[in-house]
């Protein structure tokens, strides 16, 4: 072979190096000129169209809930550009939105997959940020993820609508500016709960708590064991469980004989489903300990995880964000477009992910802009109603949403495939309300 | 081949080049955004490091992401409890995970082929679960760690005033999330290609290679291995650790995640779908598996009907929902059938492929000249 190719470093060649060395020296600047061109983070500028973020489980022991969040997603989508019939846009006040999109501009979106990971959910929100260039972004299933999405997203500086999540940290220690919940929290859930908890079982029991073992189950634990020892409770034991587990015999086995005859299950998604109908199988709900029945708890409740575990639910006591059965007119206009879209009532996640997104498109047409500093401004304070639940205020203080909450119980003779959970009792707002410096944290600046 | 005829000054400029101008030949392929990019030169780093150990002395571990990991948390901590600079995160990561490594090495490399592969598993699966759940104060567990107002930050506050927000993490003042964030990746990188180069190349590496080879032999003529693969396993972790500093670097967070077995496996992937024991091949395999993961995992059908609307409409309701098993959450379904493919096919991975089309060239002009070697004599890189 005689057709070597040789690098000998002649001038040309050491010029052209120099060129092309040049070259990559001033790529950094050559995108650098771009961001400062733009006045904050993907300003859609003068496009007739913008596009939204939707980070949603679609792998993982949460994925139920996060496909049901994207049908929510897609259908806000359709209702924003005025397509369909409207859903909770007739319903909702006061409105600005006009169903032309966001300041006239078509509202399209992309999707990605948390993967109820944190690792790989502010993977994902970063590539919606930087790639597909969204002006907010929406979704999630677990605190977990919704805490780290939603401190990305201050650093980012786009908005951050989160979906269901239910730790006191999301708008508690960890709450950001950037940062919205409009759904329920483990707090809220405790203070609903007690009372009917007295009512139904009294005021000598002894809970044995089984808790997903990170920041929502961590906090819900505390809230949950706050309201029961008010109320006279003891409480045996708190066992933390790893996430997505799948068998939970081995924390089960040892209720039996811890002199409990509460469990209270701090679990979700598919971990309830499977703990739950596991501690059925036990006999833990035939069980008699300390001279009364055996009971269960699940503080939070959905009704697809009401779906997942048959049998199991009927009778047990949760609280929930929403549920379809509700007669208010806003739940109504939902339930109807969602049913004859896809063919099913939406879930609570898919509730609260429709209403974020309706309420961040109201909150940029009250702005008149998609500068994200104004947007949180017409956002926090907020009053609004039509949405289900009753009035309801988005706190400026913390960026929480208070409304009523449902007590609910699984139901023992179901109508019909969805008809699962019954609603005990609609637990009015004054009383879930609290003052929010008791869980500390800082908001942070506007401007990032 | 004509790129097996560089020296490797060349062969070196070449690579820093391709890497340095990443973020130019990406864009028609949709990957020239930051954080794909950082992506690409921290797992490069990773297959680099990990190759020095499977690649040179053949002993596969199945547990590299617990250095990654260890990398991680020490690069956050040191964001915490020190500053927001990059370069003591940096070298707390790596002699963490260098520490680790030597512990885990000193017990595994007691055996060798499955038994070592085992034991390295169980110990990354080990500190998994201890992140997970027992080292909850250090780690933070599920949650993840990640930086607070309260944090102490002991260097920064003697300089600056805290801020409103969370600080950034930055290179003296640079920050580093964005394009900033991939140069200072893509420049470790290329440092960490020369080091590995110049192992591949010492004495050092050529006794290792030994190891590979035969390792009885090495020992009947009286040489001590455990200390030459003890090196060279602290040295991979470290890069290991490198990488997992440079993840928190770009992204102040740790999460258990990246130390689970699915991480330790996909570094072996990288290294097998690149090409094991030569220079580039790792590096090219973790770009891929990070390109998969990123573009093809975000194809929808909505994607797939534009891209195949040049067909007429009913083929495309036919093409659309079979190509969609496929992409979007199935693309590890498209990995998977890559990896049967290269490993049947290509034992050697891209790089033998690309040596394989290079040959397939130059038989063109030079019909009567050497008949093809085979694929395991030829210098891969």
């Amino acid at each position: 072979m005689t057709k070597d190719i040789k690098f000998d470093f002649s001038r040309r060649g050491l010029l052209k190096a120099g060129a092309g060395a040049g070259l990559v020296a001033a790529t950094p600047s050559i995108f650098m000129k771009n961001a400062w061109a733009e006045e904050f983070r993907n300003n859609p500028g003068n496009a007739s169209e913008i596009k939204l973020g939707f980070n949603v489980p679609q792998t993982g022991p949460y994925s139920e809930e996060g496909k049901d969040e994207l049908r929510a997603f897609k259908l806000a989508v359709k209702h924003l550009n005025g397509e369909g019939d409207g859903g909770m846009l007739n319903t909702f006040k006061p409105s600005a939105l006009k169903g032309n999109g966001v300041l006239g501009k078509k509202v399209t979106y992309a999707t990605g997959d948390t993967q109820t990971k944190s690792d790989a959910a502010r993977a994902s929100a970063k590539r919606l940020i930087e790639k597909e260039q969204v002006l907010m972004i929406s979704g999630g299933s677990s605190s977990g993820v919704a805490v780290a999405v939603q401190s990305l997203c201050q650093e980012e500086g786009v908005v951050f609508m989160a979906g269901l999540t239910h730790s006191n940290d999301t708008t508690g220690k960890d709450k950001r500016r950037y940062g919205f919940r409009h759904f329920f929290n483990a707090y809220m859930s405790g203070r609903a709960l007690g009372p009917v908890l007295e009512k139904e079982y009294g005021k000598e029991r002894r809970a044995y708590h089984l808790t997903a073992d990170y920041t929502w189950g961590w906090t819900q634990e505390e809230s949950i064991k706050n309201t029961t020892e008010e109320l006279g409770w003891d409480t045996v034991a708190t066992v933390r469980t790893p996430v997505g587990a799948g068998d939970f015999s081995q924390y089960i086995t040892p209720v039996l004989n811890s002199g409990a005859d509460v469990l209270i299950l701090n679990h979700y998604g598919k971990d309830m489903i499977n703990s739950l109908s596991q501690a059925v199988q036990f006999g833990l709900r035939e069980k008699q300990a300390n001279g009364k029945n055996f009971e269960i708890v699940v503080p939070l409740f959905s009704r697809l995880m009401a779906q997942g575990a048959g049998d199991a639910i009927k009778g047990i006591l949760g609280t929930t964000n929403w549920n379809w059965s509700l007669q208010d007119e806003g739940s109504q206009a939902f339930v109807k477009s969602f049913g004859a879209e896809y063919g099913a009532p939406p879930s609570m996640a898919a509730h609260t992910c429709y209403v974020q997104t309706l309420l961040y498109a109201n909150a940029c047409e009250m702005a008149g802009t998609f500068y994200p500093p104004e947007v949180i401004k017409s956002l926090e304070g907020f009053e609004f109603d039509g949405m289900g639940n009753g009035p309801t205020l988005y706190r400026a203080e913390d960026h929480q949403c208070f409304k009523d909450v449902l007590v609910v119980r699984g139901n023992e003779n179901p109508t019909s495939q969805f008809d699962l959970l019954k609603v005990v009792e609609q637990t009015p707002r004054a009383q879930v309300e609290y003052d929010w410096k008791i869980f500390g944290g800082e908001l942070g600046p506007y401007k990032v | 081949m004509t790129l097996a005829k560089l020296n490797d000054t060349n062969r070196f400029l070449i690579f820093a080049a391709i890497i340095l101008l990443m973020p130019i030949w990406m864009i028609p392929l949709g990957g020239a955004y930051p954080d794909l990019l950082q992506k690409f030169a921290i797992y490069g780093i990773f297959a680099i490091g990990f190759n020095i150990l499977f690649g040179l002395t053949g002993y596969l571990s199945f547990g590299h992401a617990a250095f990654l990991g260890v990398g991680s948390y020490a690069a956050v901590w040191s964001f915490k409890l020190f500053t927001m600079n990059a370069i003591p995160a940096i070298i707390f990561g790596v002699l963490f995970a260098g520490l680790l490594a030597f512990i885990i090495g000193f017990l595994s490399l007691r055996r060798t082929g499955i038994y070592f592969s085992i034991l390295t598993l169980a110990f990354a699966q080990m500190s998994y679960n201890l992140a997970y759940s027992v080292l909850t104060p250090i780690t933070n567990g599920e949650t993840g760690l990640q930086l607070s107002q309260q944090d102490p930050r002991i260097i920064d506050s003697m300089f600056v005033e805290a801020g409103a927000g969370l600080p950034s993490t930055n290179l003296f003042g640079l920050k580093m999330s964005g394009f900033e964030g991939f140069y200072f990746c893509a420049v470790m990188l290329i440092l960490c290609y020369y080091i590995s180069m110049r192992i591949f190349r010492s004495p050092f590496g050529l006794m290792l290679r030994g190891i590979k080879s035969n390792q009885n032999r090495m020992m009947y003529t009286g040489l001590n291995t455990r200390p030459y693969m003890l090196t060279a396993f602290v040295i991979s972790g470290m890069y290991a650790g490198l990488a997992g500093s440079l993840l928190a670097v770009t992204d102040p967070l740790a999460g258990a995640e990246r130390m689970q077995w699915t991480a330790s496996g996909e570094v072996v992937l990288m290294t097998i779908l690149g090409g094991v024991g030569t220079l580039a091949g790792p590096m090219l395999g973790a770009g891929l598996i990070k390109y998969f993961e990123n573009i093809f995992s975000a194809f929808n059908n909505q994607t797939l009907t534009e891209i195949f609307s040049f067909l007429p409409d009913a083929a495309v309701e036919v093409v659309v929902p079979i190509v969609g098993l496929f992409v979007g959450s199935g693309w590890h379904l498209t990995l998977g059938l890559l990896f049967v493919v290269i490993v049947i096919f290509l034992p050697g991975g891209i790089v033998e492929g690309m040596s394989r089309l290079a040959g397939l060239f130059r038989r063109k002009d030079q019909e009567n000249m050497n008949g093809t070697a085979s694929p395991q004599d030829q210098p891969g890189e």
